[in-house]
């Protein structure tokens, strides 16, 4: 009886460990994708997710071009431009998303600045944009005000 | 495939690309539910679009479920007229689609 017992622990332990490591595989495959950041429920978790660091500096030379009032929360067009020297990633989060962050534009070599998309707000909030330069993280928000949500429905 | 799901439209100007790109795609929130069923409708978004300029990476974009119904995307590069455009896309789903094109 022990034994028979034995037999069926170590068949289910290894199972299990099967099943881990079938587990582990597939988050290395679609780990290109930062599914910790964009679940994020909190505008702070998201960031850290996102850029490694919920700190960032306030600045001017960063600007957000979005509409004042947004009819339709499912698209609301959201640009995004930069005088400051050596942008290498724009993130966009909308501070009152169910999960904040948006999207995170990574530029490489001779890309500027600058990036332009459309997005959907759940609600009136606040659109962040952070631009990251030498290793740094700029900051800069504007607020949004949305009449329909575009999440969910 | 027949028909890309990518339109690109790529212009220099004083040394400047402007790219400005539509791809077709639901972007599913995973959130909302079918009226009919009242199932919820599964995420389905891209999440990852790529962008080569003479094969050598410019910008590549990660993306949430809160970019806007069949995207649109912009964005700017330092590079001249006849440069040769690539962009791809990849939805949590695993499809994807890549277009190449030329800088007018």
């Amino acid at each position: 009886m022990q034994r028979r017992h034995f037999l069926k622990n170590t068949m289910a332990t290894g199972a299990v460990a099967l099943a881990a490591t079938s587990g582990l595989l597939v988050p290395v495959q679609v780990l290109a994708w930062n599914k910790a950041a964009f679940d994020a429920k909190d505008v702070q978790s998201a960031m850290k997710g996102s850029i490694g660091t919920e700190l960032t500096e306030a600045s001017d030379k960063i600007n957000i071009k979005a509409p004042d009032i947004a009819e339709n929360g499912a698209v609301v067009p959201v640009t995004i431009s930069s005088t400051l020297a050596g942008v290498t990633s724009i993130t966009i989060l909308s501070e009152k998303n169910g999960t904040p962050l948006i999207g995170k534009f990574n530029l490489k070599g001779a890309a500027e600045a600058f990036v332009a998309t459309r997005i959907k707000m759940g609600k009136t909030s606040n659109v962040i944009a952070i631009c990251e330069s030498g290793g740094k993280f700029y900051s800069a928000r504007k607020e949004v005000k949305v009449t329909i949500g575009g999440c969910g429905g | 495939m027949a028909k890309s799901s990518i339109k690109v439209r790529a212009k220099a100007k004083n040394g400047v690309v402007t790219v400005k790109a539509l791809i077709s795609h639901k972007m599913e929130t995973g959130l909302r539910k079918d009226k009919k069923t009242g199932k919820v409708i599964p995420a389905h978004f891209i999440e990852a679009v790529d962008c080569e300029h003479n094969g050598t990476a410019v910008m590549n974009a990660e993306w949430g479920v809160a970019i806007s119904k069949n995207p649109y995307l912009s964005f700017k590069f330092a590079g001249a007229s006849g440069d040769a455009v690539k962009l791809t896309w990849k939805d949590n789903t695993g499809k994807s689609d890549t277009l190449e094109t030329k800088v007018k």
